[in-house]
């Protein structure tokens, strides 16, 4: 599924549009510790965090996640989503907990 | 001298949060662009950012070099910050000194250095207390 109709069956904000949007994603991957991100995220998930720093966009950049979606209503602050548009990272943004959202994707991949 | 190895080197400034990961993200395009094998480039990634953050972490910055021949990509992180006082301590899954400013930021977690291990094919950390430590880490890319 593409991740622009996640974000659409999810109800998510696309915090930065423009970006690859039209990326699939074939998986998803829940982790707030960064060192462990690195390790377990595959390439074309979703990752699913709380994390909104700059630091986020590294990782997720390093491993080819397909985006990054922030639960909990949580904003990224003003570095990573800088970082993130030149990164050409997605950023979306969900008021779901990591738990409700993953439960969503899961029946939607 | 058509094997002439590719050779790389970059700046890594201390607590530049902003940019740290970035010789990790060039040296993973430069071996896109080579097509070499994708699950290398994988390892290598994951090896050397954990590598270079702790070098914007733990000390204040310092040297990456990388030489990639056909056979395998070769990256030396050198610094001169504080040191690791005992190594084999350092290397056990969940030990960290950092401290809440970075834990904050999602560091901490203690799998840097075994993450490294995991995904290099060989490591070599050698470290003076106050002078600095230099991280060595082999990937080899598969014939
Ligand atoms: N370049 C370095 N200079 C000084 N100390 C270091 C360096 N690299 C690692 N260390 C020490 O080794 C410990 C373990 O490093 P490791 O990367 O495994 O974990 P971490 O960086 O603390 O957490 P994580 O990598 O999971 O975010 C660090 O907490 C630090 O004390
Ligand atoms: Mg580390």
């Amino acid at each position: 599924m593409l991740v622009k109709d996640i974000a659409e069956k999810l109800q998510a904000e696309i915090v930065n549009p423009g970006h690859h949007l039209n990326r699939e994603i074939k998986g998803c991957y829940i982790g707030d510790l960064l060192s462990w991100v690195m390790s377990n995220a595959q390439e074309d998930d979703i990752w699913i965090t709380i994390m909104s720093n700059v630091n986020v966009v590294a990782v997720a950049t390093l491993t080819d996640v397909a985006c990054v979606l922030l639960c909990e209503n949580v904003d990224p602050d003003d570095n990573c989503l800088k970082r993130a548009n030149e990164q050409g990272i997605s950023i979306l943004k969900t008021k779901l907990t990591a738990y409700e959202a993953a439960v969503k994707i899961g029946n939607l991949l | 001298m058509e094997n002439a190895n590719l050779k790389l080197h970059y700046n890594v400034d201390k607590k530049d949060f902003i940019n740290a990961g970035e010789a990790s993200s060039s040296v993973k395009k430069v071996l896109r662009k080579l097509g070499v094998n994708p699950e290398c480039i994988r390892n290598l990634a994951i090896a050397m950012y954990e590598a270079e953050i702790n070098m914007v972490i733990h000390a204040n910055g310092g040297t990456i070099d990388v030489d990639i021949s056909p056979e395998c990509i070769h990256v030396v992180l050198s610094d001169s910050g504080p040191g690791i006082p005992d190594i084999q301590r350092a290397m056990q899954e969940g030990y960290s000194t950092a401290g809440d400013n970075v834990r904050e930021l999602g560091f901490g977690a203690g799998m840097g250095l075994p993450n490294i291990k995991k995904y290099s094919d060989d490591l070599k950390i050698t470290s003076e207390i106050g002078v600095g430590t230099t991280v060595e880490i082999k990937v080899n890319i598969p014939s």
